[in-house]
């Protein structure tokens, strides 16, 4: 039932939104043709995930599995939380899943983290494709902010998944945090070529940061104040 | 039945110059899949990719003018819309005016809307007057005057150049028969839009083949005084040709028309170049394989169709319209 939803939405809905935007899509033969992968993209927008999930052919979608915040998604709103099971079929993520020891002194935290893990480890399993925000939340709109480790635990666990690094420009501005209106402007997605775990997390989250950061520059940005 | 619909369809000027068009299609894809040996594999492919891209445009072209009138004006309002937002996602844009340019893709709908109502005057005044008092209104409102001047003269350049000036070429299709018995708006349109986009083939090609001068080195490093003679010359030449079939146009009026046409699409063309160089970008976009971006396509007819519409508006509509 999951599948129809999702095919559904992203036959009528997403494609219709994608027209309304536009993209323009550099190295587009570097998107992996099956899973299992780790999409891991810099996030400015709910729009980020429509349109990763647009970039893969209608019988890929339900393939696609985007980590989101369990609070957000699921815990606030019905219909919302709905909608991320269903249409999106999200993987949960606890909440201040911070950096350091902060979750480790909570119990319940520390046991979401690993039912997370958990989550991931099955998706990949079954060949499915992860899409996640290392920056954790939007943030400012068109700004790149420090990556969490997490990507960095899930790389450790997955070592010969490859890690697809892309970024996303422009819908920060379509749609940026906060706000209910969308502006269309076309957007650009680079995609990089895939990482794997280098061993060491410190050297691979910078490795990662630096990837995303050069796609950044082949991407033609104009000035947004 | 379908004997007699064939045959009617053949006696219109219309469907016989876009079927010749076909036919040159032919010969260019023949032409430049077995004869032409570029310079290089990626030359080769780019070549490959503009003409499967005209075939797209061509087609597109065809059945929005052959379909249905309100079809064709709505493809055009696509193509307004198209062309702002790739140049609004070009230019520089200050946060604080995000929701502000909704007014102006709103500006395209209503710009449309008096094409397909056939309200002349407020065609020709709604973007110069009223969205042009209305857009520094709304945005002195918002409190910010850092990059006013900036943000508001971006702004409304391009509302001019891709809603105003492309909607002329809809327009053509409301115009009434009187002018133009034959073939009416739609041979009008027809002849602009081949003239003009014939006439960048032509500057291109010749270009290429015997282009040694530059005219403007800064501005467009691929435009030759022997493209722009070149595109004079076949676009004069394509103008006497389909002027008969299309147009109420004699002789005079004719070569007059496929000179400026070849000389406005030109300038068109540099000035969407200029841009470019200034935001320091090679092409507006991607959308159009082998072409570029949208802007790229239709920056000749940016100038050439409003003053296409007026001269031919004043010289064969006068007193009809208002």
């Amino acid at each position: 039932m999951s599948r129809l939803w999702k095919f559904l939405f992203f036959l009528l809905v997403a494609r219709g939104i994608v027209f309304l935007i536009g993209w323009r899509i550099h190295h587009r033969y570097r998107l992996p043709r099956s899973g299992p992968a780790i999409l891991v993209a810099n996030h400015n927008s709910h729009l980020d995930t429509l349109i990763l999930m647009s970039l893969f052919p209608l019988s890929q979608v339900h393939h696609l599995r985007p980590v989101a915040d369990q609070h957000y998604f699921l815990e606030q709103n019905r219909c919302l939380a709905w909608f991320s099971r269903q249409v999106l079929d999200i993987i949960p993520v606890p909440r201040h899943r911070s950096e350091g020891a902060g979750d480790r002194n909570s119990d319940s935290a520390y046991c979401g983290h690993r039912a997370f893990l958990k989550n991931c480890e099955a998706a990949l399993h079954q060949n499915q494709i992860v899409i996640f925000y290392p920056e954790g939340t939007r943030g400012q709109p068109e700004a790149l902010t420090p990556f969490n480790s997490g990507v960095a635990h899930l790389a450790k666990h997955h070592p010969q998944v490859p890690l697809i690094p892309i970024f996303l420009q422009g819908l920060g501005k379509v749609l940026p945090k906060g706000e209910f209106l969308l502006v269309p402007f076309l957007c650009q997605i680079v995609i990089g070529n895939p990482l794997y775990w280098s061993g060491n997390k410190p050297d691979f989250l910078k490795e990662l940061t630096d990837q995303i950061q050069a796609l950044s520059r082949e991407a033609d940005i104009p000035i947004w104040e | 039945m379908l004997s007699e619909r064939i045959a009617a369809a053949l006696a219109n000027p219309v469907v016989v110059v876009l079927g010749g068009i076909y036919g040159l299609l032919v010969v260019a894809t023949l032409v430049i899949y077995r004869w032409v040996n570029a310079s290089s594999p990626a030359d080769q492919a780019e070549l490959q990719d503009r003409i499967k891209s005209w075939w797209v445009m061509v087609t597109l072209f065809s059945l929005a003018v052959l379909l249905h009138r309100s079809v064709a004006i709505i493809c055009f309002g696509l193509l307004s819309f198209m062309a702002l937002k790739e140049y609004l996602s070009l230019i520089p844009t200050r946060r604080v005016d995000r929701q502000l340019l909704l007014w102006a893709y709103l500006a395209i709908l209503l710009q449309y809307l008096w094409v397909g109502m056939g309200w002349y005057g407020m065609f020709l005044i709604f973007i110069p007057i009223y969205v042009f008092l209305f857009l520094p209104m709304r945005m002195v409102l918002m409190g910010e005057t850092q990059g006013f001047l900036n943000a508001i003269g971006t702004l409304h350049w391009g509302l001019m150049l891709t809603v105003y000036a492309i909607s002329h070429l809809s327009y053509l299709l409301m115009l009434p028969r009187t002018g133009n018995p034959v073939t009416g708006g739609a041979g009008l349109l027809v002849y602009l839009v081949v003239l003009t986009e014939g006439n960048d083939i032509a500057q291109y090609i010749t270009g290429k083949l015997w282009g040694q001068h530059q005219i403007l080195p800064k501005i467009s490093p691929s435009k030759t005084r022997a493209g722009l003679g070149g595109g004079i010359v076949i676009t004069t030449g394509l103008s006497v040709a389909l002027a008969p079939w299309l147009t109420p146009f004699t002789l005079l009026p004719t070569l007059g028309m496929g000179l400026l046409l070849s000389l406005m699409g030109f300038i068109g063309d540099v000035t969407i170049s200029a841009l470019k160089r200034d935001l320091g970008i090679k092409d507006s976009g991607t959308l159009i394989p082998g072409h570029g971006g949208i802007l790229d396509r239709i920056d000749s007819l940016t100038y050439t169709a409003p003053l296409f519409f007026h001269i031919t508006v004043y010289c064969y509509y006068r007193g009809q319209l208002l």
